[in-house]
């Protein structure tokens, strides 16, 4: 099987001596969406330097389609879109420039360029923006603009290093939404991100790495079947009487008595929480997980 | 990639470049075409007239290709370092690194940026002149020939001090502090002829003199010395520093962690 991406023992060690990646090994299937997340420093942007060239490794493999990048690089690359955490555009062009000329950097003749340009322009929301200056763009457009210049030369892979920190939550949306639409039509996603629960929205598989190894890979669901426990909050419409307890369980009550916080443990039945406190005539108004379910697992994953 | 998407690549690079220094004509062609204004109203005009001839023309003539060279010299050096290493610190360089273009073509498209940009600053700067002085042509060929190697050999110069800059003074040290004193002390201003033997000796080691010398020959047709061997020496140069930026760029040096 070809896969989109395959990493074998994968070795980068910087100048400083600092050992970034330990070995890793990695494959991506094609048209995934898949999650490469980690704490900072644990050598998730290495891995993707790599990747698309910024970064030399130190040793190992890396194969996208099929191609090692030792043997062709260039073909490599052309498989792979790539979207950095860092504005890293000239910000002195215009914003129809910015994405036409990185086609050019790929042999996309002016004419193809320039209908894809307004293509992806159109749908990232940014063509009535061309002719402005790139750096006068807010952040949200600028992060769209390296989305359409990464798909000018519409990869089969596309590399989204953290692309919505600092994004707002209705632009963070729109974006995903058009990710996911591209994802669907068969581009292999990777994604770098601090927001988990987006992980858990949006990918099917998952990688975890940490000090420069992976310590899971696997699909989401697999992963949150590993979850042991889980810690809800509910919210009451009536004040719990003083002494009230809930066998079984482990319950916080909240200082006011209206809000319940309960440990769940894998194969308990919420039911007999909803039991006992119908059974006092109290309603659950609504209840929420405390934390993100990956959320949990992965800070577990990561203090090892 | 194939050659036609190469030349596509290389094509971008370059008109991306032109762009860049034509966008900013007040900082890139502006500047050189007052400061030899001055040059020719000066030291050609007012203190030339005291001097007389130099080389069986008058001192205005004398100097004009020295002065050309001179611009096309700093311009197309300093375009090539400045860009790229504008791109480097904007990390826009980036955009040509994930790309398939392979690192010759870069190379090549940076260095003809600069070409283009002194050599534009040097048909400015020979249209001035023409205010001042008039010139004869004694060899079309060897001048166009000249002018476009020393660019050349230039840029290359540029790229290599671009890739090893870190900061925008390591930019503006080898300029300051290596070229101009060069192209001042290499016969822009006066016929080695002048010199005592040993400063006439040590001239020699200056590879500007050689340039400035060439150009001087294929306008006025005197030269202080071997025209060829300076044709051979900018050739090596250009052979060396293209061989010397290209390792740099497959290394990553600057540019790749």
């Amino acid at each position: 099987m070809t896969y989109a991406i395959e990493i074998s023992d994968l070795k980068k060690r910087y100048a400083s001596g600092f050992e970034a990646l330990k070995g890793i090994d990695l494959k991506v299937e094609k048209g995934d969406f898949f999650a490469l997340l980690g704490p900072n420093g644990a050598g998730k942007s290495t891995t993707i330097g790599i990747l698309c060239s910024l970064v030399n490794k130190t040793s190992g493999s890396v194969s996208i389609f099929g191609t090692d990048i030792d043997d062709n690089f260039a073909l490599a690359k052309k498989y792979l879109g790539v979207v950095p955490q860092e504005f890293n555009f000239n910000v002195f062009e215009t914003v129809f420039n910015v994405v036409v000329t990185q086609a050019g950097f790929y042999g996309i003749s002016r004419s193809v360029a320039e209908e894809r340009a307004e293509k992806y322009l159109k749908q990232l929301d940014l063509w009535e923006k061309r002719n402005d200056q790139s750096r006068m763009l807010s952040g949200g457009m600028k992060r769209r603009l390296m989305i359409a210049r990464a798909l000018i030369h519409e990869p089969e892979v596309l590399i989204l290093d953290e692309p919505t920190a600092g994004v707002d939550i209705e632009l963070r949306r729109s974006m995903w939404e058009f990710i996911k639409k591209l994802n669907e039509q068969g581009t292999t996603i990777i994604l770098t991100t601090h927001y988990l629960e987006e992980a858990e929205q949006l990918c099917r598989n998952i990688a975890i790495i940490n000090a420069g190894e992976i310590v899971e890979n696997t699909s989401i669901k697999a992963l949150l079947k590993t979850l042991n426990q889980e810690t809800f909050i509910l919210d009451l419409d009536a004040s719990l009487p003083a002494g009230w307890s809930l066998p079984g369980f482990s319950v916080q009550v909240s200082k006011d008595a209206s809000s319940l916080e309960v440990e769940v443990i894998k194969g308990q039945s919420i039911n007999a929480i909803f039991k006992a406190l119908d059974d006092i005539s109290i309603n659950v108004v609504s209840m929420r997980n405390k934390s993100n379910r990956l959320e949990e697992l992965f800070v577990k994953l990561i203090k090892g | 990639m194939k050659n036609s998407e190469i030349w596509v690549a290389f094509y971008t690079i370059l008109v991306r470049e032109i762009r860049r220094f034509t966008r900013i004509w007040p900082q890139t062609l502006l500047p050189p075409a007052i400061t030899m204004t001055l040059y020719f109203a000066i030291f050609g005009n007012l203190i030339g007239d005291r001097i007389g001839e130099m080389g069986g023309f008058s001192y205005m003539q004398y100097i004009v290709p020295g002065l050309i060279m001179m611009s096309v010299i700093t311009n197309s050096y300093s375009n090539v370092s400045s860009s790229f290493f504008s791109a480097k610190f904007q990390h826009s360089v980036q955009e040509l690194l994930v790309s398939p273009t392979p690192n010759w073509v870069i190379l090549m498209g940076y260095t003809l940026g600069g070409v283009a940009r002194g050599l534009c600053v040097g048909l400015i700067v020979t249209v001035l002149s023409l205010f001042f002085t008039h010139l004869a042509l004694e060899s079309l060929f060897l001048t166009v020939l000249v002018v476009c190697l020393t660019a050349v050999m230039f840029s290359l110069g540029g790229f290599v001090n671009a890739i090893y800059a870190r900061n925008f003074d390591d930019v503006s040290i080898v300029p300051t502090f290596i070229l101009t004193p060069l192209t001042y002390l290499g016969g822009v201003f006066y016929s080695i002829d002048l010199l005592p033997d040993f400063w006439q000796s040590v001239s020699l080691l200056n590879p500007v003199l050689y340039m400035v010398n060439a150009f001087r020959y294929g306008i006025l047709g005197v030269s202080d010395i071997n025209v060829y061997w300076a044709l051979v020496i900018v050739c090596v140069f250009i052979v060396v520093l293209f061989g010397f930026g290209l390792r740099l760029l497959n290394q990553g040096k600057g540019i790749r962690s």
